[in-house]
């Protein structure tokens, strides 16, 4: 049994050590909002914080993060259930296509905006090239976080 | 347990196709009671086939394309509720279910008689006829079409449809001519007698009214939704918070999990299975033989996969087993020369007498190009759920085409179509991979092991690149003869395997001398459509060529285009205004090129520049401009979205896309050897829409097109190397 704390709870789950954390938060605790894409850390739409930074789920043994503190994409949302400011310049922005993508994309801009709330360019060049969107939202994505950067 | 509702399941089907959504929109009281049975729910009403009033006077819209990132749901609901005068806050959309009464061909052919149709259909009654009646059969959401075809002429129709038939009821229960009711916001007034009700208020009666098969429609300046900018799409809120539902996040209880492995060579058939230590592993319910290859069924995924790389397995041999990509193309220019040569070639274009005017030319241009495989990498992987039980199988998946999926579960398990229900949910990406009936035949097959248990089967992502369905390798071949002037008299072209749409090969530019013609190649690589499909490299290859006949006549390239489109003002205008845009004239940093390329495709035109900055000797992508012609823009944010996602697809493949073939098998695996334009190598996209009024064209696949020749025509005006081969390398 691995003990972890997720979006401030704390799950027990009963699962081989090398499992994915991607494949425990998806199939043990339903919280599918978290992607499966190419299970090597190549496209980010797996991505997740641990204890506040964006690691790649996919590549993340369970029992390497055992004890730690787990965000996923519904765990973003304030007390009161509000929507980030991220995900909300996400909707002004109107930045997703197909969507498949955005649980990491979205994960991974919260995680720079908290350490780095006034990003240049190239900084979230930097913070969003591990994310793939094969839609192409690239520039909206980039106008989305200067947006939420302001907000 | 399951966040999907059994009758969420049985409304996310889904069903294409213009004609039968005339037929039934404007059918109101004939059609209505039957599907009201399995579309209405408590309080609803169903007003006509496709919209339903709910109690609180809000409103649904039922669509019926798939939602694959094109927006397509969200701008047909706006379609219906503009011409239907419904407050937009209010509108939601439903799926159409994959439902007969939601598909009958013979209503549809029973309405697509010229006389009986809108103005907005009559106009294209004879080009559309056959588009609908391939689309019913195979029911797909693709070639750009859910707009310009279900939209215009079902969806406008049906929202019209619906608003007269709620006038109709109001006047009979005020007792006043329709002629003085007016609809807004979801409302009815009869100003004269100062009345006013909401729909709903007219809902039942208005659902049991004959309609006009002719609804009025309203003209562009009477649009409030339709060409509005400010609209958003209904279904981003739920894709930012994670609530949305792709097909791989279907959950149903006592679900297993499987995963797959089949033969790297395609073709090839499963000769022995030695799955004896994967039997023995943790959470394994079943090793499962394919035709093809092997599933693993287990507790969990990650079981599964690891318990699919413990079996051993062996495969038929093949001629195919000793190819390559350098076979293939070799076998393309040794049948290409034979055509020639033999005089068999099959003709796209003949006018005049191209051949002979080379032939006598004092100036020839000869050119080869190509392209490589290319594969679909939409962000999900192909996946599939499946249940087997009682002789029935249901399937939860995104796809492009549930009939086609239905049809081949049914062939492969030997069952009546009938007993095989498809739940479409969302799609991580379709680009035409979603449109194949593999992954959930083998999802079935799978399922068909463990009767009475739901099987999710997810293929990893090496799998997904390795068994796709290719956008095809293509050889193409140029001769062209130029005038002392340097203007091109005759074209020659000849190229390698035709898909469609037909017309990817042809040129708007004037050339009195044409030639245009193909050959068959066949190789064991399987074909599917990729996004814009054979224009996706006919553009590449052609808008490169005119690049290189102006620069042989030694001419600019916009200004050598230009003289040879007067004779398109459509093409002209789009083209002047991306000049303009993009500011072609003025000067740019040393080291940096721009680029041109316009194409028309999916009854769309778009033009793009791209400027290079090569100043360092790499290459970098700066900026691509790019002006589309789509008639009208309904959704103009949406549609500007596709046009920029358009660009980076087709980027993505100029840059870096190449499937190789080694001994039979693709190479790549995954998206370290098969790579993607990402956030720091985007450029910057700028749009501009032309709303000419033009016959309405498509947006999710013409945008790409034109990309890889503006690139490459960039890279030779800053370098005068001249890319003749994707994707770009240049050493």
């Amino acid at each position: 049994m691995i003990e972890l704390k997720v979006n401030e709870q704390i799950q027990t789950v009963d699962v081989e050590a090398d499992t994915p954390l991607l494949w425990v938060v998806r199939e043990q605790l339903n919280l599918v909002g978290t992607k499966f894409g190419c299970g090597m850390a190549q496209c980010g739409a797996c991505t997740v914080h641990l204890n506040g930074q964006p690691i790649r789920s996919c590549v993340t043994p369970v029992s390497a993060v055992a004890g730690q503190s787990i965000t996923t994409i519904e765990g973003i949302a304030d007390d009161n259930g509000r929507l980030s400011k991220v995900q909300q310049a996400w909707i002004d922005e109107q930045v997703p296509q197909c969507g498949y993508c955005q649980s990491g994309q979205i994960m991974s801009a919260v995680a720079l905006l908290e350490s780095n709330p006034n990003p240049t360019d190239s900084d979230i060049d930097a913070a969003m090239s591990g994310n793939v969107c094969r839609c192409g939202m690239y520039g909206r994505i980039k106008q989305a976080i200067k947006n939420a950067a302001k907000a | 347990m399951s966040k999907l509702t059994r009758r969420a399941f049985l409304t996310a089907g889904l069903v294409v196709g213009g004609g039968l959504v005339v037929g039934v929109a404007i059918r109101p009281g004939h059609r209505t009671p039957k599907l009201a049975e399995f579309m209405q729910k408590d309080d609803e009403v169903l007003v006509n086939a496709w919209v339903k009033l709910l109690p609180d006077n809000s409103v649904t819209v039922i669509v019926s394309h798939a939602e694959m990132g094109q927006g397509a749901q969200s701008a047909l609901a706006t379609m219906l509720a503009d011409e239907m005068d419904v407050d937009w806050a209010t509108v939601t959309v439903e799926e159409a279910p994959a439902h007969g009464e939601y598909a009958n061909f013979h209503m549809a052919r029973e309405f697509l008689l010229p006389g009986k149709m809108p103005g907005v259909i009559n106009q294209t009654i004879n080009g559309v006829f056959l588009t609908i009646s391939k689309s019913i059969a195979l029911q797909v959401t693709g070639g750009s079409y859910s707009i310009r075809s279900t939209g215009e002429r079902g969806m406008r129709v049906a929202g019209a449809a619906a608003r007269e038939l709620l006038i109709q009821a109001a006047a009979q229960q005020w007792q006043v001519a329709a002629t003085e009711i007016r609809a807004e916001n979801s409302h009815l007034y009869h100003d004269a007698s100062n009345r006013q009700a909401p729909y709903i208020e007219f809902a039942k009666s208005a659902a049991a009214q004959q309609g006009s098969d002719l609804p009025t429609l309203k003209t562009p300046d009477q649009f409030k939704l339709m060409g509005n900018e400010a609209i958003q799409r209904l279904d981003i809120p739920e894709k930012v918070d994670g609530t949305a539902q792709f097909g791989i996040d279907v959950v149903l209880p006592d679900m297993k999990y499987a995963t797959v492995k089949t033969a790297p060579v395609f073709g090839s058939k499963l000769e022995s299975v030695d799955s004896a230590a994967a039997e023995k592993m943790q959470g394994v319910i079943k090793v499962v033989k394919l035709g093809n290859g092997v599933g693993v069924i287990a507790d969990s995924y990650w079981q599964a996969k690891k318990a699919i790389a413990a079996v051993n397995v062996s495969y038929s041999k093949s001629a195919a087993d000793n190819t390559s990509s350098d076979t293939i193309m070799a076998q393309f220019r040794t049948d290409m020369d034979k055509a020639v040569t033999n005089g068999d070639e099959e003709t796209d274009v003949s006018v005049g007498n191209a051949r002979k005017v080379i032939k006598k030319a004092a100036k020839v241009v000869s050119a080869e190009y190509s392209v490589p495989y290319l594969a679909h990498t939409t962000m999900e992987p192909m996946n599939c759920t499946a249940l087997v039980k009682d002789g029935k199988v249901e399937v939860w998946t995104g796809t492009q085409n549930p009939l086609g999926i239905k049809a081949s579960i049914a062939d492969d398990l030997e069952i009546d179509v009938e007993n095989v229900t498809v739940n479409n949910v969302y799609l991580g990406g379709g680009f035409g991979r979603r449109a194949m009936n593999d992954y959930p035949t083998q999802a079935a097959l799978l399922a068909k092991a463990v009767p009475g248990l739901p099987v999710k089967m997810i293929w990893s992502r090496e799998e997904d690149t390795q068994h796709d369905f290719y956008r095809p390798a293509v050889l193409s071949r140029f001769n062209a003869a130029l005038d002392d002037s340097g203007l091109p008299t005759a074209w020659d072209n000849q190229y390698v395997d035709k898909h469609e749409p037909k017309e990817a090969p042809y040129i708007p530019y004037q050339v009195a001398n044409q030639f245009i013609h193909y050959i068959e190649s066949p190789t064991h690589i399987p074909f599917g459509p990729w996004r814009s499909v054979d224009h996706s490299q006919h553009a590449f290859f052609t808008e490169s060529f005119i690049d290189e006949l102006a620069a042989a006549a030694k001419q600019e390239p916009l200004a050598y285009r230009r003289g040879l489109l007067q004779s398109q003002p459509r093409y002209l205008n789009v083209l002047n205004a991306v000049a303009k845009m993009s500011n072609w004239d003025s000067p740019l940093p040393q080291g940096w090129g721009r680029g041109i390329a316009i194409h028309g495709a999916f009854n769309s035109i778009v033009a793009e520049v791209v400027e290079v900055d090569m100043s360092a000797g790499d290459l970098k992508v700066m900026n691509v401009y790019c002006v589309a012609d789509a008639g009208f823009a309904y959704s103009p944010n949406a549609f500007r979205a596709q046009m920029e996602s358009g660009i980076i697809f087709g980027l993505t493949a100029a840059l870096h896309g190449e499937i190789t073939i080694k001994d039979g098998a693709v190479k790549q695996s995954n998206l370290h050897d098969y790579q993607m334009v990402r956030m720091n190598t985007a450029p910057d996209i700028f749009v501009e829409i032309i709303n000419s009024g033009e016959r309405t064209g498509g947006a999710g696949e013409p945008g790409t097109p034109p990309i890889a020749p503006a690139l490459t025509n960039a890279i030779f005006a800053a370098t005068g190397k001249r890319i003749r081969q994707l994707p770009v390398k240049l050493s």
